[in-house]
């Protein structure tokens, strides 16, 4: 989508950042901002506002000065083992999610998956995740908050958030000292680079596998007065928790990846785009880009080459799935709503800024990062013809190590679920929502691009689980994360939800199971992005391979889809009449 | 020829050469068409005159693709006709049963997100979403009306704007940033909250640079931007699609664009 309006030029704080840091202040954003924001970057004031409408992490009405945000993932969700942790402290502190209390002090709301996956249920107390909350914990958070100890004096124990890495393999075992495979780079040129690159098979590590190497090669040739690398540190799946721990513990190699890109292709200028989620590692990131510098990695004549500068900056979204898929992101970065650009062209000839731009994630990055130094034959070691080298999962769900594991690709679901010891498992959510739902008897599939593909996230359920709970909340997931663009997916999705709350609600009969796989196939091939392409796979799957799930829900007659009584309530307590006085049926 | 200067009919003509040779065909169910290199199906169909449902296409327009009505199928993949450009070869399919039933839900599915009460609606015979659902065979909305609260603007002495009607289309944002130069509107907040939004310090229309003249005034397919005291000026039973079918207006929208752009 094309607009009048670009961008100012790099100088400028980014858009999302001003709008976060008036936020900070004001703990919303005020209609004056908009207007004075507008006005400074030269932009309509509707565009602003229609940024601000878009991310879920700004506000226009007053946020309370402890603001939370509970996940609502499956896994690092605030419903524990019969608990509904958000609402215990919601009654502690009588405060209504999503309304601030009343004196500013507090306002608490769900959010979807912070990728915290492994560490239990989870929240962000003003952009500070906290972890592992128990009904012990909620009351503890309850008087800090009404003694109002400000969050920096709370226990720092509280915050601690471990990186589990369960199985290194190819690439997790390898340490890279900073420059060295810049240096092999350089040395060897950026032809046979980008030969190596294209001969080790290396494909993107999202999910959808496009050939790293082709793409690469594609922007090298485009044609564009400058080029662009984005780095897509968006990992919004819920389920997903491996960038976190790739971009604490990894970051020098992604953005070596990034400086070894740049060299083969001939950009100047990347980015690195933190999912808002994530944002408590910013001064991380920041920290290492300066060391960089420092070392020459970055800046101008990188490691002595004459011709070559490249820098890269990093901007940090506001809480929004869609931005995973790179056009959007694209969008987002250009400062505007993440709405999936129409492609062709792709980014590829048509990205950031409408230049060439090559888009991979975090692990394809540190991927190339050690091709350009291990060599291609190195990372074919591992993996299948189609799939080489190995994929980093996160693991978690019900299984008694949930954490991040390297697995090579063709390694099959059996195997996973051993090495994580999980017992009883009823089925598995290979690729997050988007992904597939795995019945036991195809466990002897492999993660792989040619069988079950995946950007990383595996989710576990065991017999105890209720699979239409997690029906529903992914449906939940994909109405609310749904950029509203394209009718299928803005009104498709929100249908969907809608059916299995009546599911959920037994107020549904066999039609409605015809109606749901109807609305599936629809969004399926009708939207305008891979959300909306995807969103319904889990209802498919679920209604393919777990029937059951619904159908002990199913009525044998028909029955309205609200609740007639509770509808009238209302009314017949205004009008004193009991329902016995006045039958409906 | 020595000393004859090249005129804009030599370029004229020299340009509909380039075109000829470079041109090439699509097949839409059955029908084979010639396309010009960077047009799209959509595109390359109008010129042919064959219909393929549409809402959020206006030719002249850049488009947009959110609508979906325009959906055609090539082998096993769904894409939209007015932002999927034409390659040689093509095969699609158009006027099928299956297609024309996605496009029936698509409608249907515009009708209850919104408020769309045909009866009280000024725009009745006049509006797009009706006809579209006519054409289509659309006879009930299917499913639960969704009765969204949606917020009128009534600020400006000769333009309404009434989201609840509003299919987000975005015609009368790319019409009043394309031809208006304005920018008058744009679409804001995400999945089913997304609405139009009018680009003026206080958020209403009699704040913005709006005129009645304007081309996004009357773009609207629906009767979410109507102009004031004009309503009932043709009398039900009159109006456009009392009288003909989307399939023919669109056709006429088609020719008039083309019109003027060769004017220009």
């Amino acid at each position: 989508m094309s607009t009048v309006c670009e961008l100012p030029s790099s100088s400028f704080e980014h858009l999302l950042h001003r709008l976060y840091a008036v936020q900070r202040q004001f703990l919303h954003i005020p209609p004056q901002a908009m207007h004075q924001i507008a006005i400074e970057y030269n932009v309509p004031i509707s565009q602003i506002a229609a940024v601000v409408a878009f991310y879920t992490f700004f506000h226009t009405e007053t946020c309370g000065r402890y603001h939370i945000l509970f996940s609502n993932c499956t896994s690092c969700g605030y419903l524990m083992d019969g608990h509904n942790l958000m609402q215990m402290l919601c009654d502690q502190l009588q405060v209504i999610p999503g309304k601030t209390r009343q004196d500013g002090l507090i306002s608490i709301m769900e959010t979807s998956c912070i990728g915290m996956c492994d560490q239990g249920p989870s929240l962000l107390i003003n952009d500070v995740p906290f972890s592992r909350l128990n009904p012990g914990r909620i009351n503890q958070i309850a008087r800090q908050i009404i003694s109002e100890v400000p969050v920096t004096d709370w226990p720092e124990t509280w915050f601690e958030i471990s990186n589990a890495l369960y199985r290194r393999d190819l690439l997790l075992t390898e340490s890279l000292v900073p420059g060295s495979a810049l240096q092999i780079a350089f040395a060897q040129g950026a032809e046979p680079t980008l030969k190596k690159i294209a001969r080790s098979g290396l494909r993107g590590r999202g999910g959808a596998g496009f050939d790293t190497a082709h793409k690469w090669q594609s922007c090298r040739t485009a044609l564009g007065d400058t080029r662009y690398i984005v780095c897509n540190a968006d990992e919004g799946e819920p389920g997903t928790f491996k960038d976190r721990l790739l971009l604490q513990r990894y970051v020098d190699a992604v953005f070596e990846g990034m400086t070894v890109c740049a060299a083969a292709i001939g950009a100047q200028k990347g980015f690195l785009y933190l999912r808002g989620e994530y944002r408590y590692m910013h001064p991380h990131l920041i920290e290492v880009l300066e060391q960089r510098r420092k070392l020459n990695l970055l800046g101008s004549q990188i490691l002595g080459q004459a011709d070559f500068q490249f820098d890269i900056d990093i901007v940090v979204g506001a809480g929004a799935y869609i931005c995973g898929e790179e056009s959007a992101l694209i969008e987002s970065l250009e400062g505007k709503p993440g709405i999936p650009r129409i492609r062709p062209p792709f980014p590829v000839t048509h990205g950031y800024l409408g230049q060439p731009t090559v888009v991979n994630n975090v692990e394809t990055f540190i991927a190339a990062a050690f091709i350009a130094l291990k060599g291609d034959e190195w990372f074919k070691t591992r993996g299948t013809e189609l799939s080489t080298g190995t994929k980093i999962l996160s693991i978690s769900g019900d299984c008694k190590f949930p954490g991040v594991y390297e697995y090579p690709f063709g390694t099959c679901i059996q195997r996973i679920l051993d090495d994580c010891h999980a017992k009883n498992v009823q089925a598995v959510q290979v690729g997050g929502p988007s992904g597939r739902l795995i019945h036991p008897q195809d466990f002897d599939r492999v993660i792989s691009f040619e069988d079950i593909s995946t950007g990383g996230s595996i989710l576990i359920f065991g017999a105890q689980r209720d699979l239409l709970i997690i029906h529903r909340n992914f449906a939940h997931f994909f109405a609310h994360e749904s950029c509203g663009f394209c009718t299928p997916c803005r009104v498709g999705t929100r249908l969907l939800k809608n059916h299995l709350d009546k599911i959920a609600n037994d107020r549904s009969t066999m039609v409605d199971m015809l109606e749901i796989k109807r609305l599936s196939h629809l969004i399926q091939h009708n939207a305008h992005c891979g959300l909306g392409h995807t969103a319904a796979n889990h209802i498919l799957d679920g209604l393919q391979n777990f029937p059951h799930t619904f159908e002990h829900h199913l009525q044998n007659d028909f029955s309205a889809q609200f609740d007639l009584h509770r509808a009238l309530a209302n009314a017949r307590q205004i009008d004193q009449q009991s329902d016995a006085e006045n039958p409906l049926d | 020829m020595p000393g004859r200067s090249i005129n804009k009919a030599m370029l004229r003509t020299l340009w509909i050469n380039m075109m000829t040779i470079s041109s090439s065909t699509i097949r839409i169910d059955e029908q084979e068409i010639f396309f010009e290199a960077g047009q799209t199906i959509m595109d390359a169909a109008m010129a042919a005159n064959i219909y393929i449902p549409h809402l959020c296409h206006y030719p002249g327009l850049p488009p947009s693709g959110n609508c979906r009505l325009c959906v055609v199928g090539i082998g096993n993949r769904s894409v939209a006709a007015c932002i999927t450009p034409a390659c040689a070869g093509q095969e699609i399919r158009n006027n099928t049963a299956e297609l024309n039933e996605v496009r029936k839900v698509v409608t249907q599915m515009l009708f209850i997100e919104g408020n769309h009460i045909c009866p009280t609606c000024e725009k009745t015979g006049n509006c797009k979403l009706q006809a579209i659902a006519y054409f289509l065979g659309m006879l009930h909305d299917h499913f639960p009306q969704f009765y969204p609260h949606r917020e009128l603007d009534a600020s400006h002495p000769h333009i309404l704007l009434d989201r609840s009607r509003c299919i987000l289309c975005d015609l009368c944002v790319r019409a009043s940033r394309e031809i208006d130069r304005k920018n008058v509107f744009a679409i804001a907040g995400r999945g089913i909250q997304a609405h139009l939004i009018v680009n003026s310090p206080s958020g209403k229309l009699v704040d913005s640079t709006i005129k009645v003249t304007d081309v996004a005034t009357t773009i609207c397919p629906v009767g979410a931007i109507l102009i004031k005291e004009q309503g009932y000026q043709t009398p039900i039973g009159q109006r456009i699609y009392d009288q003909r079918t989307i399939r023919e207006t669109a056709q006429q929208e088609y020719v008039s664009a083309k019109a003027k752009n060769d004017a220009d």
